[in-house]
């Protein structure tokens, strides 16, 4: 026979036990809504980290060989070497686009790095006010990747050093590179030896 | 023993004040020859773009033939860099059209054209600066004399094709005129190759961008490819009668 007290025992740990399941049930259903909330109201769209400003693309065309400018509203950060990032990855994204003109896979991520050096002038010191040269750090991915051709590297390449000028006036020269090394060719034209002069990008008929 | 030294001496002197044997007029230097180089780019392991099933190397040798042909039956001396899939760098591609003392150098590409552009023909010359821009002063003759007008002087090697600037955006209105008459798209611009960059004479870059090849449209692309040859040999018949590398005067 088991004892009065026991009983009575049992039956409180045995409630017990059913309101905790209970409450630990619904504690997760609570967890799981929340979490479906959260995956809904996730950004679609990168957060604005800095004001909108106006910039100046140089976008190529290969149909005629040319590099028009295209002013678009853009967030645009403060750090010069932010900007030229992310100026030039807005071109890019621009030529990653299916109906582009000048179609080149990769978009903005194709940037890498850009670096800004001061150039030293005739004092051999540079200044707040020096020009400076911007070397721009490619993918490999994006050299892998890009149509070979004499027109449509060469568009590439003085469009990149067009828009830095554009948007960057104290850029006068730029240098690429390719996962942080120097390389040849950029598809197995373009010259990527040398240093370009940014003020002569944009082609002359 | 001195009388016989003084004789020489005398005799020695007498020699050095004779004017000198009048000197047979120097010939009239030949007339330079028209010799055009056809550079097909790429080579070796070098593909270059593919075009359908084809590499770039192996389209701009055919083409590099072809036009050859064209040239030497109207009677155009050609000098090719290479007549093989084998490789060569840009220098010894621009050794090849400076020793060749070309008047014109014609370096040919090729490329798939983009899906929102037609065939065309793709114009470059180099995008070095003239050479009124180069670094270095014209070399004189001889001590104490000046410059010659109109020479270039001392060039550096790669930034040689900059003393042709003027000659070769010529050269490049004659190709463009040619192949335009004969119905082809034709874009110019200007661009970073070493391989012309090095060049002493008349350089244009030429790279055709024929259709997407698809079994529909190989034989349209062979039709495109031969007119391109065609008007570019007409061109250089024209560059000829224009006076070639140095046309009116020297660059």
């Amino acid at each position: 026979m088991i004892p009065r007290h026991q009983t009575v025992l049992f039956v409180i740990l045995l409630l017990a036990s059913v309101i905790m399941g209970a409450v630990l049930w619904n504690q997760l259903r609570g967890a799981h809504e929340r979490l479906l909330r959260g995956q809904d109201s996730a950004p679609t769209q990168a957060p604005l980290v800095a004001p909108a400003e106006q910039a100046t693309l140089m976008v190529a065309n290969d149909a005629d060989n040319s590099v028009e400018p295209r002013i678009l509203t853009l967030p645009l950060p403060q750090n010069p070497e932010a900007r030229a990032r992310a100026v030039l990855g807005k071109l890019l994204d621009l030529y990653a686009a299916p109906d582009a003109a000048h179609p080149v896979p990769g978009g903005a991520n194709s940037i890498a790095q850009v670096f800004l050096v001061p150039i030293a002038e005739g004092s051999g010191k540079a200044s707040p006010t020096s020009p400076q040269l911007a070397v721009v750090n490619l993918t490999g991915a994006f050299a892998a990747g890009h149509p070979s051709g004499l027109e449509t590297e060469t568009l590439t390449i003085l469009s990149i050093c067009a828009t830095l000028n554009a948007n960057l006036p104290r850029v006068t020269e730029v240098r690429f590179l390719v996962d942080g090394q120097t390389r040849a060719k950029l598809a197995g034209h373009a010259d990527l030896t040398r240093t370009y002069l940014a003020a002569e990008a944009v082609p002359r008929p | 023993m001195f009388r016989r030294c003084r004789i020489i001496l005398l005799v020695t002197a007498l020699a050095a004040f004779l004017p000198a044997p009048a000197q047979a007029p120097p010939a009239p230097a030949p007339a330079p020859k028209f010799v055009v180089v056809l550079d097909a780019a790429h080579g070796g392991d070098d593909l270059g773009a593919r075009l359908g099933n084809q590499s770039e190397k192996d389209y701009t040798l055919a083409l590099s033939v072809k036009l050859r042909s064209l040239l030497v039956a109207r009677g155009i001396a050609v000098v090719t860099t290479r007549e093989s899939g084998a490789d060569l760098d840009a220098d010894r591609r621009a050794e090849i059209a400076n020793r060749a003392n070309a008047a014109a150098c014609l370096n040919l590409h090729a490329a798939l054209v983009s899906s929102t552009s037609g065939p065309a023909v793709h114009l470059f010359i180099s995008s070095l600066p003239p050479a009124a821009d180069a670094r270095f002063p014209p070399l004189r003759p001889r001590l104490f004399e000046p410059p010659v007008a109109g020479d270039p002087g001392f060039v550096p090697w790669r930034t040689a094709q900059s003393a042709w600037i003027r000659r070769s955006t010529e050269l490049a209105g004659v190709l463009n005129s040619a192949l335009l008459h004969a119905g082809i798209t034709v874009t110019l611009g200007q661009t970073a190759l070493p391989a012309i960059d090095s060049m002493a004479c008349p350089a244009v870059a030429v790279e055709i961008a024929p259709q997407r090849q698809t079994d529909a449209a190989s034989a349209d692309d062979a039709g495109f490819e031969a007119k391109v040859a065609e008007a570019l040999a007409a061109a250089l018949v024209e560059w000829r009668a224009d006076g070639g590398q140095f046309g009116e005067r020297r660059p």
